[in-house]
């Protein structure tokens, strides 16, 4: 549906911002205050201006991050566990000449996907992946994640995470670009319009690299989840800019883009 | 060998082992990805894939895993490609998840596996040892993959012809399910090309872009009410259409008084043990697998309603015998010889068991 058939406009109105056809109108079921909601919009945003939504292939990832395929309407498959830049080789191996793209958790890639993600990365495979940080599990009921902060309450260290036991937060984007066949590597936040608009630029380049073919695109976007920090949606936002931010800072950590691209 | 064949100018007959076979196989099959992490004793066909599959405008992929490669598997079926992995046993048990995966999102992909001597790292020898793994699922959830066994390096290449066909005619994952035995051993092999690989151009379910059609979504997760007992109806009921594709190769059953039943190369030993006890007078037949999911049940069931025994034989410590069991339930028994995985059969060794269960009518 188009945006401007959802609204009635007044003669004298006009539409100033609108929603991308790609986005399916629908209510979301993501809490409020998520930020998995303008994650989507980004994406989506990225896809229509590059004008590749026809030749795009999802490939979604277990925890609240799965239901990407209820709001983007392309082609989609679903990936286990941790697998979805396993899934994505798959696909783009089979079908070169689309656009490949996973969206994955912090649980997801940081944890159980973390051989995956590591080396598709070093294959140089050209996908592209939108990585949710949000320094929990939020759709199992907010338990500790490899991202969650030192002294981070969860339901898994009711204590506060502890740096002796249970080790530091992973910083992924910095990883990543540490491998060779990553064009493009960056940490944006949603928290803010000024970071949203950052992130949106991010969210283009890491899809970039992969349609000029230059190699493995990956953005990192620090997000909110006002439910699991039990906080409300301000809190969360400004949680974001006093602890997420600090210990992974914002930045383009790798970007071949001047260069020849790797392999 | 199928008469649907093609002059193709290949060699009349090549000389090469079961694993160069079942890559001979998937390449005439039309196979355009293979995606694999090493593993005895089937490496020879990673090790050709590499370089005759891009020869063949296709791509291969060593992955960092079997969890990976059976992943990749996943991927490149839900774009609709012909796709193969490969390994051995323990191999097979880290690609379990994305198995299970594909059943439930029903995507079609072949899977070999050259079965070696489990349980743990086990050895790097012949066993049947994964036969329930094979034909009972092996994942979570209620599932089935098609199962082939082939006994001969010229199966090896028929069967993986086949399992292409089979995968894409049912979107359900088919397994190849060898042992070091058939995988390692040199036989005459007569390649052959299928006269048409069914394209996947026309799938309907297959993603490509929505270019101007809806979305496609291929997933297993379904929430809905009542939404997953549709999707395990539906699955059943495919799973029974499957039994058309049930299959086995009869040797001497006619007025055998014993009815011997072994799969792939233990098959294939025992034929030789029938042989030798033939020559003697004990009348004596086989009955060998070819499909072990879907099983042959009704034929066996047929023999078992003549009179007739059985003794089913099997490298492993009792697995198909239930399958055979169940099979002529209320009507017979079937008494069990397991040739215990480490130790490599000959025919002599199937001799007594064969002897010892006719001796007991």
């Amino acid at each position: 549906m188009q945006a401007d058939e959802r609204l009635a406009l007044a003669d004298d109105e006009q539409m100033a911002f609108e929603v991308p056809d790609v986005l399916v109108d629908r209510a979301t079921h993501y809490c409020p205050g998520c930020h998995h909601g303008i994650a989507h919009r980004l994406v989506a945003e990225v896809l229509e201006e590059m004008g590749v939504v026809d030749d795009t292939i999802c490939v979604a990832s277990i925890g609240c991050s799965v239901f990407i395929y209820n709001y983007l309407a392309v082609d989609s498959v679903e990936a286990p566990h941790g697998r979805a830049p396993a899934v994505a080789t798959g696909v783009k191996r089979g079908r070169t000449d689309k656009i490949v793209f996973t969206y994955q958790g912090d649980g997801d890639l940081a944890s159980i996907g973390l051989a995956e993600v590591m080396h598709a990365a070093n294959r140089g495979e050209r996908i592209t992946i939108v990585f949710v940080n949000n320094t929990v599990y939020g759709m199992t009921g907010g338990q500790m994640a490899p991202t969650t902060l030192i002294g981070q309450k969860t339901t898994t260290c009711p204590g506060g995470r502890c740096r002796d036991r249970e080790g530091m937060p992973i910083r992924m984007a910095e990883i990543i670009a540490g491998l060779g066949g990553v064009a493009y590597s960056a940490r944006a936040s949603l928290d803010s319009v000024k970071n949203i608009r950052a992130a949106k630029k991010a969210v283009r380049k890491a899809f970039d690299v992969q349609q000029q073919g230059l190699g493995f695109g990956f953005v990192e976007l620090l997000s909110g989840c006002p439910t699991n920090w039990r906080m409300d949606a301000v809190k969360a936002n400004t949680r974001i800019r006093e602890e997420m931010i600090p210990y992974f800072p914002l930045g383009v950590y790798k970007d071949v883009t001047e260069g020849e691209g790797v392999c | 060998m199928p008469n649907n064949t093609t002059d193709t100018g290949t060699p009349e007959r090549i000389f090469i082992k079961g694993n160069e076979a079942i890559a001979h196989g998937a390449l005439a099959a039309g196979c355009r990805c293979y995606f694999g992490y090493p593993i005895t004793p089937q490496n020879d066909i990673p090790e050709m894939m590499s370089y005759a599959l891009p020869d063949a405008g296709g791509e291969f992929v060593q992955a960092e895993s079997e969890v990976a490669s059976a992943n990749m598997l996943l991927g490149a079926a839900a774009a609709g490609i012909r796709a193969l992995t490969s390994s051995s046993s323990p191999g097979i048990s880290l690609m379990q998840e994305a198995i299970s995966y594909m059943a439930g999102s029903e995507l079609p992909g072949v899977i070999v596996n050259m079965n070696r001597g489990g349980p743990g790292l086990g050895d790097i020898g012949p066993s049947q040892g994964d036969y329930f793994q094979s034909v009972k699922g092996g994942g979570h959830g209620d599932y089935k993959l098609l199962v082939l066994a082939p006994a001969t390096c010229q199966e090896c290449y028929d069967m993986m012809v086949e399992a292409f066909d089979l995968a894409f005619k049912y979107r359900n994952p088919v397994m190849v399910l060898g042992d070091a035995i058939v995988g390692q051993m040199k036989e005459p092999v007569t390649p052959w090309k299928p006269a048409a690989v069914a394209g996947t151009e026309a799938a309907d379910w297959r993603l490509e872009g929505a270019r101007g059609r809806k979305p496609r979504l291929l997933k297993s997760l379904f929430l809905e009410d009542g939404a997953l007992a549709g999707q395990n109806r539906h699955l059943q009921a495919k799973y029974a259409d499957m039994q058309a594709e049930a299959r086995a190769e009869c040797f001497l059953t006619d007025d055998a008084e014993l009815i011997v039943v072994a799969y792939g190369s233990i098959g294939r030993i025992a034929k030789s043990a029938i042989r030798k006890l033939r020559a003697q007078g004990h009348k004596v037949g086989l009955v060998r697998p070819q499909t072990l999911f879907p099983f042959p049940g009704p034929l066996l069931r047929g023999l078992a309603e003549q009179g007739k025994r059985f003794l089913t034989i099997e490298h492993n410590c009792g697995q198909m015998v239930e399958d055979v069991r169940l099979s002529i339930r209320g009507i017979v028994d079937s008494a069990f010889y397991g040739h215990m995985p480490g130790e490599m059969p000959g025919s002599d060794d199937f001799l007594a068991p064969i002897l010892d269960a006719m001796g007991g009518k």
